[in-house]
């Protein structure tokens, strides 16, 4: 891609302040809600957080990419079961174990991609399917784990994960809540860390060329894109990030087994619903998406099955009738971006 | 001949037949595929849907399952037409999304829908004596006459097929419909009806398949996932857009699950995989390529 024309990201001259301040209080107070939040709060933070980040990273794929993959639970697995053979086979501190976690699932994208990208649109998502099943199958065997049926994190492990003495000495709580507090925090940082690195990557001149691939790429390609790498690239980045929330999630668990840390219904469906009824392709929509699921499933979640059939029919019918989800409404609506991506030529 | 290459021989047959049952659940999802270019995600939830129908049209009308199965045909033929008429047909277009999360939300519709109507009990459709009985093709080598009639009819249902494709007026609809959809309709093929019989003619097949799953092995509310995957790997292994491809290529997967299971029992599905993998790296494009996209 010549260098030759510049482009401006729209409308970030102004209102750049305010949005600022705005960011960054919120960042604050949900980064000081320990003090006076009780347990079940920070649970259900947890849970939000968790699940946002990891929509994230698939409405990266699927929204910016082009990669419909719904076979991210393989990334949710692996990362979970990383943590776990580093905590209780290396002996390695939790934190540490979740970054190893992070790091295994974006290596193993990279054999993974060689493979599922032979197939296009469609077939690749079913592709990354069977890929997830191949890594469950595959983890079930590995008896030192657990096999079929699983292993447990016991509570004189993760109450030795860095920082938690800290924690529960500042706070004058037991341990199990310091641990609450941690994860917690972590779960905050990913995110923030997860909407930082989508942001500054969209903005990025590899951004520029997602954007350009996702519009056109034949003349995307002619321009100079490099397609295949930079879905590579994005695959991989949402394989780390993905691995890094999975190995957090089942930290918070401490306790793994194939079939749950594999779950298309848990790791793929939801994060799915989250970001088509909230709005697929945007930084935003996933937020509104989130927030909506975390509701719904607050109100209709011990109805079991029918929640899911509402869920699945929801998402059915915006991605018919609204496919910008909630805040292509909104956008329409009021002309509002909280994380500005659209870009313009500048006017002389 | 001796043990050791009767043991491998039996395993070899064993899996035929288990791919016979295969290429029934992928011959839907290859048609609709070629016709539409739509990749239905909802495809194995169908299936044990249709396995339902039939459960519920011989237990509360009181009839014999194969009675039950010959109804469930038009009744799944009429579902697939109407799904597509009025949810499918709204999906297609450039954009590959809607096509996808339409489906997948439907398959998580469907599956929470028979959990609700059917409990997570596992069930199998009772179809009487022939179950247990096999025929003995020598040396000790027996096949059980269910699997025999899977494989007989994912060949029948293949050849009527392609005999409905190339010898009569609304085969040469279909084929004109997915060759070039535009001039097709300059002719006067109305896109959207073909569309609908061709999703009608799939759900008519997966009640097929329904019954051969319901008949040789149980079933629940979560069995479709796995149905949709092994229908995928067929239509990949057998190459786009051809049906007799897809019956070798569910031979495939049926022969690699049962060598797998031979070698140990736990490696059954994963060596299923494993070749659809080992068959993807070395020809993309699977064995019998028709339709380019």
């Amino acid at each position: 891609m010549a260098r030759t024309f510049s482009w401006r990201t729209f409308g970030a001259t102004h209102g750049v302040t305010l949005r600022f301040v705005g960011l960054a209080l919120a960042s604050g107070v949900l980064i000081l809600l320990p003090l006076f939040a009780g347990r079940s709060l920070l649970q259900d933070l947890f849970f939000v957080f968790t699940m946002l980040a990891l929509a994230q990273y698939w409405n990266l794929l699927a929204g910016y990419a082009g990669l419909v993959s719904v076979g991210q639970q393989a990334f949710v697995g692996l990362g979970a079961y990383t943590l776990f053979a580093a905590v209780l086979m290396a002996g390695w501190d939790p934190l540490l174990g979740i970054l190893a976690g992070g790091v295994v699932a974006g290596l193993l994208a990279l054999p993974t991609a060689l493979v599922v990208f032979r197939l296009r649109g469609a077939y690749f998502a079913i592709g990354t399917w069977v890929a997830a099943e191949v890594f469950r199958l595959v983890l079930a065997q590995i008896k030192t784990l657990g096999g079929g049926t699983g292993t447990s994190l016991g509570p004189d492990i993760t109450n030795q994960m860095f920082g938690l003495k800290w924690i529960a000495a500042t706070f004058g709580v037991r341990t199990p809540a310091a641990r609450d507090i941690a994860v917690y925090w972590l779960a905050l940082m990913l995110l923030l860390g997860t909407l930082a690195l989508v942001y500054f990557l969209l903005r990025s001149r590899r951004g520029l060329a997602l954007a350009a691939i996702r519009d056109s790429e034949t003349a995307a390609v002619s321009l100079g894109v490099d397609s295949f790498r930079t879905r590579l690239i994005i695959y991989v980045i949402a394989a780390f990030g993905t691995g890094l929330v999975g190995a957090l999630i089942y930290l918070q668990k401490a306790r793994v087994s194939p079939d749950a840390a594999f779950s298309v219904l848990d790791w793929t469906a939801y994060v799915i619903f989250i970001v088509v009824i909230g709005g697929i392709g945007t930084i935003e929509g996933p937020i509104v998406g989130a927030i909506v699921l975390y509701f719904l499933q607050d109100y209709l979640a011990h109805f079991g099955t029918w929640y899911l059939i509402t869920l699945g029919a929801l998402a059915a019918v915006v991605m018919l009738v609204a496919p910008r989800g909630l805040w292509g409404y909104v956008v329409e609506r009021f002309d509002v971006q909280v994380f500005r991506l659209r870009r313009r030529l500048p006017s002389r | 001949m001796n043990a050791w290459l009767l043991v491998w021989l039996d395993t070899i047959i064993q899996g035929v037949l288990l791919g016979g049952l295969y290429a029934l659940y992928a011959t839907g999802l290859s048609l609709i595929f070629g016709i539409m270019r739509l990749v239905n995600l909802a495809h194995g939830d169908l299936i044990v849907a249709a396995a339902y129908l039939i459960l519920a049209l011989s237990q509360f009308a009181g009839i014999d399952t194969i009675v039950a199965f010959a109804i469930s045909l038009p009744l799944m033929f009429a579902l697939g037409y109407l799904l597509q008429r009025y949810l499918l047909n709204r999906t297609l277009g450039e954009d590959i999304l809607p096509p996808l999360l339409v489906t997948f939300g439907l398959s998580i519709v469907i599956q929470n829908a028979l959990l609700q109507g059917f409990s997570a009990d596992t069930r199998r459709l009772p179809i009487g004596g022939i179950s247990g009985i096999s025929v003995p093709l020598g040396g000790g080598i027996a096949a059980g006459v269910m699997p025999l009639l899977s494989l007989v009819a994912a060949i029948a249902v293949v050849f009527a097929l392609n005999q409905l494709s190339y010898r009569t007026r609304l085969g040469r609809a279909l084929r004109a419909t997915s060759d070039d959809t535009e001039t097709a309709q300059l002719m006067g093929i109305n896109n959207k009806q073909i569309y609908a019989v061709a999703m009608g003619l799939a759900l008519a097949v997966c009640a097929v398949a329904a019954f051969f799953l319901g008949s040789r092995s149980t079933f629940d509310p979560t069995t479709g996932p796995a149905r949709l995957i092994y229908a995928f790997e067929a239509v990949i292994i057998g190459g786009l857009g051809s049906l007799w491809g897809t019956l070798a290529g569910g031979i495939v997967v049926g022969v690699a699950q049962t060598v797998g299971a031979r070698i140990n029992p736990e490696w059954q599905i994963l060596s299923g995989h494993v070749a659809f993998l080992v068959v993807l790296i070395l020809r993309p494009r699977g064995f019998f390529p028709r339709a380019f996209d």
